[in-house]
Protein backbone atom coordinates (compact mmCIF):
# COMPACT_ATOMS: atom_id res chain seq x y z
CA UNK A 1 0.00 0.00 0.00
CA UNK A 2 1.23 3.25 -1.10
CA UNK A 3 -0.99 5.20 1.85
CA UNK A 4 -0.48 4.69 5.30
CA UNK A 5 -3.15 5.68 7.95
CA UNK A 6 -1.93 7.84 10.49
CA UNK A 7 -2.50 5.82 13.76
CA UNK A 8 -0.12 3.57 11.89
CA UNK A 9 1.97 6.07 10.41
CA UNK A 10 5.10 4.46 8.04
CA UNK A 11 7.70 6.80 6.81
CA UNK A 12 8.48 5.08 3.62
CA UNK A 13 4.90 5.45 1.76
CA UNK A 14 5.57 8.46 -1.47
CA UNK A 15 3.89 7.31 -4.35
CA UNK A 16 -0.11 7.84 -5.73
CA UNK A 17 0.61 4.85 -8.08
CA UNK A 18 -2.14 2.47 -8.03
CA UNK A 19 -0.94 -1.07 -7.46
CA UNK A 20 -2.66 -4.23 -9.49
CA UNK A 21 -4.67 -4.74 -7.08
CA UNK A 22 -6.01 -1.18 -7.25
CA UNK A 23 -6.28 -1.31 -11.02
CA UNK A 24 -8.37 -4.64 -10.93
CA UNK A 25 -10.39 -3.28 -8.09
CA UNK A 26 -11.34 -0.40 -10.34
CA UNK A 27 -12.46 -2.55 -13.39
CA UNK A 28 -14.76 -4.55 -10.95
CA UNK A 29 -16.75 -2.06 -9.48
CA UNK A 30 -16.96 -0.31 -12.95
CA UNK A 31 -18.47 -3.87 -13.46
CA UNK A 32 -20.89 -3.62 -10.48
CA UNK A 33 -19.26 -6.12 -8.77
CA UNK A 34 -18.93 -6.03 -5.23
CA UNK A 35 -19.47 -2.51 -5.82
CA UNK A 36 -20.97 -1.74 -2.02
CA UNK A 37 -18.41 -3.19 -0.53
CA UNK A 38 -15.44 -1.29 -1.70
CA UNK A 39 -14.62 1.04 1.16
CA UNK A 40 -11.62 1.80 3.32
CA UNK A 41 -11.61 2.94 6.70
CA UNK A 42 -11.94 6.76 7.35
CA UNK A 43 -9.92 8.98 9.00
CA UNK A 44 -6.86 10.97 8.07
CA UNK A 45 -4.26 9.64 5.49
CA UNK A 46 -1.08 11.54 4.29
CA UNK A 47 0.27 10.97 0.59
CA UNK A 48 3.96 11.88 0.35
CA UNK A 49 5.62 13.53 3.30
CA UNK A 50 2.80 15.94 4.42
CA UNK A 51 3.97 18.97 6.84
CA UNK A 52 2.23 21.36 8.75
CA UNK A 53 1.19 23.49 5.99
CA UNK A 54 0.31 20.77 3.25
CA UNK A 55 -2.93 21.25 1.84
CA UNK A 56 -5.96 19.10 3.48
CA UNK A 57 -7.75 17.26 1.02
CA UNK A 58 -11.45 15.60 1.94
CA UNK A 59 -12.64 12.43 0.09
CA UNK A 60 -15.38 9.66 0.60
CA UNK A 61 -14.81 5.98 1.95
CA UNK A 62 -16.01 4.71 -1.72
CA UNK A 63 -12.31 3.51 -2.42
CA UNK A 64 -12.58 4.19 -5.98
CA UNK A 65 -13.23 8.12 -5.20
CA UNK A 66 -10.33 7.93 -2.92
CA UNK A 67 -7.87 6.07 -5.49
CA UNK A 68 -8.99 8.79 -8.32
CA UNK A 69 -7.79 11.35 -5.52
CA UNK A 70 -4.58 9.97 -4.85
CA UNK A 71 -3.87 8.76 -8.09
CA UNK A 72 -4.42 12.68 -9.38
CA UNK A 73 -2.51 14.28 -6.43
CA UNK A 74 0.58 12.15 -7.38
CA UNK A 75 3.85 14.45 -7.13
CA UNK A 76 1.93 16.23 -4.17
CA UNK A 77 2.61 16.10 -0.58
CA UNK A 78 -0.88 15.90 1.43
CA UNK A 79 -3.40 15.05 3.61
CA UNK A 80 -6.50 13.50 3.08
CA UNK A 81 -9.42 13.47 5.08
CA UNK A 82 -11.44 10.35 4.18
CA UNK A 83 -14.96 10.96 5.61
CA UNK A 84 -17.36 7.47 6.46
CA UNK A 85 -19.70 7.39 3.31
CA UNK A 86 -20.47 3.96 3.60
CA UNK A 87 -18.41 2.95 0.53
CA UNK A 88 -20.42 5.99 -1.36
CA UNK A 89 -19.01 8.01 -3.61
CA UNK A 90 -19.00 11.98 -3.13
CA UNK A 91 -21.70 13.17 -4.79
CA UNK A 92 -24.26 10.50 -4.03
CA UNK A 93 -23.10 10.52 -0.42
CA UNK A 94 -23.70 14.48 -0.25
CA UNK A 95 -27.04 14.11 -1.53
CA UNK A 96 -27.81 11.59 1.10
CA UNK A 97 -26.13 13.87 3.68
CA UNK A 98 -23.61 11.38 5.28
CA UNK A 99 -20.81 12.96 2.94
CA UNK A 100 -21.82 16.53 5.26
CA UNK A 101 -21.20 19.04 7.64
CA UNK A 102 -21.76 17.09 10.62
CA UNK A 103 -19.43 14.36 9.51
CA UNK A 104 -16.60 16.35 8.08
CA UNK A 105 -16.90 18.37 11.91
CA UNK A 106 -16.81 14.68 13.66
CA UNK A 107 -13.91 13.41 11.50
CA UNK A 108 -11.87 17.02 12.24
CA UNK A 109 -12.48 16.65 16.14
CA UNK A 110 -11.48 12.76 15.82
CA UNK A 111 -8.79 12.74 13.46
CA UNK A 112 -7.01 15.07 15.47
CA UNK A 113 -6.43 17.14 12.19
CA UNK A 114 -5.75 20.50 13.92
CA UNK A 115 -2.50 18.87 15.41
CA UNK A 116 -1.23 18.36 12.32
CA UNK A 117 -1.73 21.63 10.48
CA UNK A 118 -1.13 24.45 10.89
CA UNK A 119 -3.34 26.61 9.16
CA UNK A 120 -7.35 26.22 8.87
CA UNK A 121 -8.13 25.15 5.65
CA UNK A 122 -9.86 22.21 3.84
CA UNK A 123 -10.28 21.54 -0.17
CA UNK A 124 -13.82 19.64 -0.43
CA UNK A 125 -14.56 18.66 -3.90
CA UNK A 126 -17.40 20.60 -5.34
CA UNK A 127 -19.81 17.44 -5.59
CA UNK A 128 -19.18 17.17 -2.01
CA UNK A 129 -21.67 20.57 -1.63
CA UNK A 130 -24.98 19.37 -1.28
CA UNK A 131 -24.09 17.91 1.76
CA UNK A 132 -21.55 20.46 3.01
CA UNK A 133 -22.09 23.47 4.35
CA UNK A 134 -18.98 25.94 4.35
CA UNK A 135 -19.97 28.29 7.22
CA UNK A 136 -21.46 26.07 9.63
CA UNK A 137 -18.15 24.03 9.21
CA UNK A 138 -16.15 26.97 9.65
CA UNK A 139 -18.47 28.01 12.84
CA UNK A 140 -18.04 24.61 14.08
CA UNK A 141 -14.72 23.69 14.12
CA UNK A 142 -13.28 26.74 12.44
CA UNK A 143 -11.54 25.50 9.29
CA UNK A 144 -12.59 27.21 5.72
CA UNK A 145 -13.83 25.12 3.59
CA UNK A 146 -13.03 25.67 -0.25
CA UNK A 147 -14.85 24.48 -2.94
CA UNK A 148 -12.34 22.61 -5.19
CA UNK A 149 -13.09 21.06 -9.05
CA UNK A 150 -15.83 18.94 -10.15
CA UNK A 151 -13.41 16.13 -10.93
CA UNK A 152 -9.76 15.24 -9.55
CA UNK A 153 -8.05 15.23 -12.31
CA UNK A 154 -7.97 18.98 -12.60
CA UNK A 155 -7.11 19.75 -8.79
CA UNK A 156 -3.72 20.55 -9.82
CA UNK A 157 -4.71 23.29 -12.47
CA UNK A 158 -6.58 24.29 -9.62
CA UNK A 159 -3.71 24.55 -7.28
CA UNK A 160 -1.78 26.02 -10.12
CA UNK A 161 -4.30 29.14 -10.66
CA UNK A 162 -3.93 29.97 -6.75
CA UNK A 163 -7.31 27.63 -5.65
CA UNK A 164 -9.48 29.06 -8.40
CA UNK A 165 -11.77 26.99 -10.91
CA UNK A 166 -13.12 28.51 -14.05
CA UNK A 167 -16.50 27.32 -15.52
CA UNK A 168 -15.34 24.34 -16.91
CA UNK A 169 -13.62 22.85 -14.28
CA UNK A 170 -16.93 23.89 -11.65
CA UNK A 171 -19.24 21.96 -14.14
CA UNK A 172 -20.57 18.45 -14.13
CA UNK A 173 -19.88 16.79 -17.83
CA UNK A 174 -21.49 14.09 -18.88
CA UNK A 175 -20.04 13.08 -22.11
CA UNK A 176 -20.05 9.46 -24.09
CA UNK A 177 -16.97 8.14 -22.16
CA UNK A 178 -19.04 8.88 -18.81
CA UNK A 179 -22.13 7.51 -20.11
CA UNK A 180 -20.31 3.99 -21.99
CA UNK A 181 -18.57 3.24 -18.13
CA UNK A 182 -21.94 3.58 -16.54
CA UNK A 183 -23.12 1.05 -19.06
CA UNK A 184 -22.25 -1.52 -17.20
CA UNK A 185 -23.87 -0.99 -13.80
CA UNK A 186 -26.90 0.07 -15.48
CA UNK A 187 -27.01 -3.68 -17.16
CA UNK A 188 -26.27 -5.43 -13.91
CA UNK A 189 -28.77 -3.39 -12.21
CA UNK A 190 -32.25 -4.44 -14.07
CA UNK A 191 -30.62 -8.06 -14.14
CA UNK A 192 -33.36 -9.36 -12.30
CA UNK A 193 -36.58 -7.62 -14.00
CA UNK A 194 -34.65 -9.13 -17.33
CA UNK A 195 -34.71 -12.80 -16.00
CA UNK A 196 -38.73 -12.58 -14.82
CA UNK A 197 -39.38 -11.08 -18.56
CA UNK A 198 -37.33 -14.16 -19.86
CA UNK A 199 -39.22 -16.80 -17.55
CA UNK A 200 -42.94 -15.04 -18.42
CA UNK A 201 -42.64 -14.81 -22.27
CA UNK A 202 -40.71 -17.87 -22.56
CA UNK A 203 -43.43 -19.64 -20.89
CA UNK A 204 -46.39 -17.45 -22.48
CA UNK A 205 -44.38 -18.68 -25.89
CA UNK A 206 -46.08 -22.23 -25.18
CA UNK A 207 -49.62 -21.15 -25.41
CA UNK A 208 -51.15 -21.94 -28.65
CA UNK A 209 -54.42 -22.29 -30.57
CA UNK A 210 -55.29 -25.97 -29.08
CA UNK A 211 -54.31 -25.46 -25.38
CA UNK A 212 -50.87 -25.77 -24.23
CA UNK A 213 -47.20 -26.97 -25.41
CA UNK A 214 -44.05 -27.16 -23.41
CA UNK A 215 -42.20 -28.27 -26.67
CA UNK A 216 -43.61 -25.07 -28.34
CA UNK A 217 -41.39 -23.29 -25.79
CA UNK A 218 -38.24 -23.86 -27.74
CA UNK A 219 -39.09 -23.25 -30.83
CA UNK A 220 -40.96 -20.13 -30.28
CA UNK A 221 -38.81 -19.21 -26.75
CA UNK A 222 -35.69 -18.01 -28.85
CA UNK A 223 -38.20 -15.12 -30.47
CA UNK A 224 -39.06 -13.84 -27.03
CA UNK A 225 -35.27 -13.90 -25.49
CA UNK A 226 -34.00 -12.16 -29.08
CA UNK A 227 -36.45 -9.10 -28.54
CA UNK A 228 -36.31 -9.30 -24.79
CA UNK A 229 -32.52 -8.82 -24.84
CA UNK A 230 -32.52 -6.20 -27.52
CA UNK A 231 -34.42 -4.30 -25.65
CA UNK A 232 -32.85 -4.25 -22.58
CA UNK A 233 -30.18 -3.19 -24.40
CA UNK A 234 -31.03 -0.56 -26.05
CA UNK A 235 -33.01 0.85 -23.06
CA UNK A 236 -29.50 0.19 -21.00
CA UNK A 237 -26.51 0.84 -23.28
CA UNK A 238 -27.61 2.11 -26.76
CA UNK A 239 -29.78 4.69 -25.08
CA UNK A 240 -27.65 6.08 -22.42
CA UNK A 241 -25.16 5.95 -25.54
CA UNK A 242 -26.64 7.89 -27.90
CA UNK A 243 -28.40 10.11 -25.09
CA UNK A 244 -27.82 13.40 -26.51
CA UNK A 245 -28.78 12.14 -30.05
CA UNK A 246 -31.93 11.06 -29.36
CA UNK A 247 -35.49 13.20 -29.29
CA UNK A 248 -37.17 14.34 -26.52
CA UNK A 249 -35.79 15.97 -23.44
CA UNK A 250 -37.64 12.83 -21.12
CA UNK A 251 -35.53 9.76 -21.10
CA UNK A 252 -38.30 7.56 -21.05
CA UNK A 253 -39.36 9.09 -24.34
CA UNK A 254 -35.90 8.61 -25.92
CA UNK A 255 -36.03 5.12 -24.64
CA UNK A 256 -39.15 4.59 -26.63
CA UNK A 257 -37.99 5.71 -29.97
CA UNK A 258 -34.51 4.17 -29.25
CA UNK A 259 -36.99 0.47 -28.37
CA UNK A 260 -39.15 0.78 -31.64
CA UNK A 261 -35.72 1.19 -33.70
CA UNK A 262 -34.22 -1.51 -32.78
CA UNK A 263 -37.62 -4.05 -32.32
CA UNK A 264 -38.61 -2.58 -35.73
CA UNK A 265 -34.82 -3.90 -36.98
CA UNK A 266 -35.22 -7.10 -35.68
CA UNK A 267 -38.25 -7.80 -37.01
CA UNK A 268 -37.04 -6.71 -40.37
CA UNK A 269 -33.71 -9.30 -39.39
CA UNK A 270 -35.60 -12.04 -38.31
CA UNK A 271 -39.13 -12.61 -39.08
CA UNK A 272 -40.44 -10.55 -42.25
CA UNK A 273 -43.40 -11.06 -43.59
CA UNK A 274 -44.29 -13.06 -39.72
CA UNK A 275 -47.36 -13.04 -38.30
CA UNK A 276 -48.44 -9.61 -37.82
CA UNK A 277 -50.34 -9.64 -34.46
CA UNK A 278 -47.07 -10.93 -33.19
CA UNK A 279 -44.67 -8.08 -34.72
CA UNK A 280 -46.89 -5.80 -33.57
CA UNK A 281 -47.11 -6.77 -29.77
CA UNK A 282 -43.18 -7.28 -29.62
CA UNK A 283 -42.96 -3.61 -31.15
CA UNK A 284 -44.96 -2.45 -28.48
CA UNK A 285 -43.22 -4.49 -25.50
CA UNK A 286 -39.89 -3.51 -26.47
CA UNK A 287 -40.50 0.42 -26.61
CA UNK A 288 -42.05 -0.03 -23.20
CA UNK A 289 -39.01 -2.15 -22.14
CA UNK A 290 -36.58 -0.10 -23.17
CA UNK A 291 -38.69 3.49 -22.26
CA UNK A 292 -38.62 2.05 -18.66
CA UNK A 293 -34.78 1.09 -18.34
CA UNK A 294 -33.56 4.31 -19.98
CA UNK A 295 -36.02 6.06 -17.39
CA UNK A 296 -34.14 4.74 -14.64
CA UNK A 297 -31.00 6.09 -16.15
CA UNK A 298 -31.90 9.42 -14.87
CA UNK A 299 -30.67 8.28 -11.75
CA UNK A 300 -26.67 8.14 -13.35
CA UNK A 301 -27.42 11.03 -15.41
CA UNK A 302 -25.36 14.31 -13.80
CA UNK A 303 -28.48 16.69 -14.85
CA UNK A 304 -31.99 15.28 -13.75
CA UNK A 305 -33.36 16.80 -11.34
CA UNK A 306 -36.55 15.05 -9.00
CA UNK A 307 -39.20 17.63 -10.12
CA UNK A 308 -38.40 17.14 -13.67
CA UNK A 309 -38.35 13.11 -13.05
CA UNK A 310 -41.53 13.07 -11.38
CA UNK A 311 -43.19 14.92 -14.06
CA UNK A 312 -42.08 12.56 -16.47
CA UNK A 313 -42.98 9.42 -14.61
CA UNK A 314 -46.28 11.09 -14.76
CA UNK A 315 -46.59 10.31 -18.40
CA UNK A 316 -44.30 7.70 -19.12
CA UNK A 317 -45.09 4.63 -16.49
CA UNK A 318 -48.90 4.45 -17.21
CA UNK A 319 -47.82 4.34 -20.95
CA UNK A 320 -44.88 1.90 -20.15
CA UNK A 321 -47.38 -0.32 -18.27
CA UNK A 322 -50.14 -0.14 -21.14
CA UNK A 323 -47.68 -0.89 -23.78
CA UNK A 324 -46.84 -3.80 -22.28
CA UNK A 325 -50.76 -4.87 -21.47
CA UNK A 326 -51.70 -4.10 -24.76
CA UNK A 327 -48.18 -5.84 -26.58
CA UNK A 328 -48.98 -9.26 -23.83
CA UNK A 329 -52.76 -9.17 -25.14
CA UNK A 330 -51.79 -9.11 -28.63
CA UNK A 331 -49.09 -11.62 -28.25
CA UNK A 332 -51.41 -14.20 -27.01
CA UNK A 333 -54.05 -13.00 -29.48
CA UNK A 334 -51.45 -14.14 -32.13
CA UNK A 335 -51.01 -17.35 -30.64
CA UNK A 336 -54.49 -18.51 -30.47
CA UNK A 337 -54.77 -17.27 -34.05
CA UNK B 1 -30.30 22.14 -28.33
CA UNK B 2 -27.86 22.38 -24.74
CA UNK B 3 -27.63 18.58 -24.12
CA UNK B 4 -27.09 19.51 -20.40
CA UNK B 5 -30.94 20.43 -19.96
CA UNK B 6 -33.34 18.10 -18.78
CA UNK B 7 -37.34 19.66 -18.63
CA UNK B 8 -38.02 23.01 -18.52
CA UNK B 9 -40.23 24.72 -16.13
CA UNK B 10 -39.63 22.62 -13.85
CA UNK B 11 -37.21 23.05 -10.39
CA UNK B 12 -38.45 24.61 -7.52
CA UNK B 13 -35.23 26.68 -7.33
CA UNK B 14 -36.16 30.24 -6.01
CA UNK B 15 -34.03 33.53 -4.99
CA UNK B 16 -34.47 36.51 -3.47
CA UNK B 17 -31.91 38.92 -4.33
CA UNK B 18 -32.69 41.39 -1.62
CA UNK B 19 -31.13 38.72 1.04
CA UNK B 20 -27.79 38.34 -1.41
CA UNK B 21 -24.77 39.57 0.11
CA UNK B 22 -22.23 38.57 -2.76
CA UNK B 23 -20.46 36.12 -1.27
CA UNK B 24 -20.30 33.59 -4.70
CA UNK B 25 -20.70 30.47 -2.96
CA UNK B 26 -23.73 29.72 -5.31
CA UNK B 27 -21.46 30.57 -8.19
CA UNK B 28 -18.77 28.37 -6.75
CA UNK B 29 -20.96 25.54 -5.57
CA UNK B 30 -23.30 25.13 -8.85
CA UNK B 31 -22.77 22.25 -11.02
CA UNK B 32 -24.45 23.15 -13.56
CA UNK B 33 -23.38 26.93 -13.86
CA UNK B 34 -26.97 28.09 -13.35
CA UNK B 35 -25.39 31.75 -11.52
CA UNK B 36 -23.67 34.60 -12.20
CA UNK B 37 -22.52 37.78 -10.23
CA UNK B 38 -23.73 40.64 -11.29
CA UNK B 39 -22.90 43.92 -9.73
CA UNK B 40 -21.79 42.36 -6.46
CA UNK B 41 -25.26 40.14 -6.55
CA UNK B 42 -26.10 36.58 -8.06
CA UNK B 43 -28.20 36.21 -10.72
CA UNK B 44 -29.77 33.19 -12.17
CA UNK B 45 -28.73 32.74 -15.95
CA UNK B 46 -30.49 29.69 -16.25
CA UNK B 47 -33.27 27.97 -14.39
CA UNK B 48 -33.71 25.11 -16.45
CA UNK B 49 -30.10 23.57 -16.09
CA UNK B 50 -30.63 23.62 -12.12
CA UNK B 51 -30.78 19.67 -11.07
CA UNK B 52 -32.41 20.31 -7.52
CA UNK B 53 -28.82 18.96 -5.62
CA UNK B 54 -29.08 21.90 -3.23
CA UNK B 55 -25.70 22.48 -2.84
CA UNK B 56 -26.51 26.65 -3.03
CA UNK B 57 -29.05 26.70 -0.56
CA UNK B 58 -27.27 25.03 2.53
CA UNK B 59 -24.29 27.07 1.50
CA UNK B 60 -26.19 30.39 1.04
CA UNK B 61 -25.47 32.10 4.66
CA UNK B 62 -28.23 34.64 4.11
CA UNK B 63 -31.03 31.94 2.96
CA UNK B 64 -31.86 33.82 -0.32
CA UNK B 65 -31.54 30.41 -1.92
CA UNK B 66 -34.85 27.81 -1.56
CA UNK B 67 -34.73 24.84 -3.42
CA UNK B 68 -36.32 21.54 -3.33
CA UNK B 69 -33.49 19.04 -2.81
CA UNK B 70 -34.01 15.80 -4.41
CA UNK B 71 -32.45 13.18 -6.32
CA UNK B 72 -33.41 13.41 -10.23
CA UNK B 73 -33.97 9.01 -10.19
CA UNK B 74 -36.67 7.06 -11.13
CA UNK B 75 -35.64 4.01 -9.80
CA UNK B 76 -35.52 5.95 -6.20
CA UNK B 77 -38.91 7.28 -6.54
CA UNK B 78 -40.35 3.97 -7.68
CA UNK B 79 -38.63 2.70 -4.40
CA UNK B 80 -39.89 5.89 -2.22
CA UNK B 81 -43.44 5.38 -3.97
CA UNK B 82 -43.47 1.61 -2.72
CA UNK B 83 -41.51 2.57 0.70
CA UNK B 84 -43.69 5.45 1.40
CA UNK B 85 -41.01 7.78 1.57
CA UNK B 86 -39.43 10.21 0.36
CA UNK B 87 -37.19 9.25 -2.86
CA UNK B 88 -33.43 8.64 -1.71
CA UNK B 89 -30.37 6.57 -2.76
CA UNK B 90 -31.00 4.32 -0.31
CA UNK B 91 -32.05 1.35 -2.22
CA UNK B 92 -31.04 -1.05 0.57
CA UNK B 93 -28.17 -2.25 1.62
CA UNK B 94 -27.88 -5.63 -1.00
CA UNK B 95 -28.96 -3.95 -4.00
CA UNK B 96 -26.66 -1.67 -6.57
CA UNK B 97 -27.09 1.87 -6.70
CA UNK B 98 -25.41 5.45 -6.67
Amino acid sequence: MDFTKLSLVSPTLTSSTWSRADRWGAVRVRSSIGRNHYQLAPGLYKLGKPGSDSDVFVSANYKLSFDILRRELKGLDAWILVLQTYGVNVWCAAGKGTFGTDEIIRQIKDTGLGSYVSHKRLIVPQLGAPGVSAHKVKKSSGFSVKFGPVRAEDIKDYIAAGYKKDELTRSVQFNFKDRILLAPVEVMNSLKYLILALIFFGLLSGIHRGGYSFPLILEEGPIAIIFLLTAYLTGAVFTPALLPWLPFRHFGGKGLIAGFLTSGLMILLIAPGSQAFGMIAWLLISGAVSSFLAMNFTGASTYTGLSGVRKEMRFFVPLQIALTVIGITLLIISKLN
Amino acid sequence: MDSQIYLKNVSTLEYDSSLCIGCKMCVEVCPHNVFRMVDKKSEIIDRDKCMECGACEINCSPGALKVKQGVGCAAAVISGFFKGTEPNCDCGTNTNCC
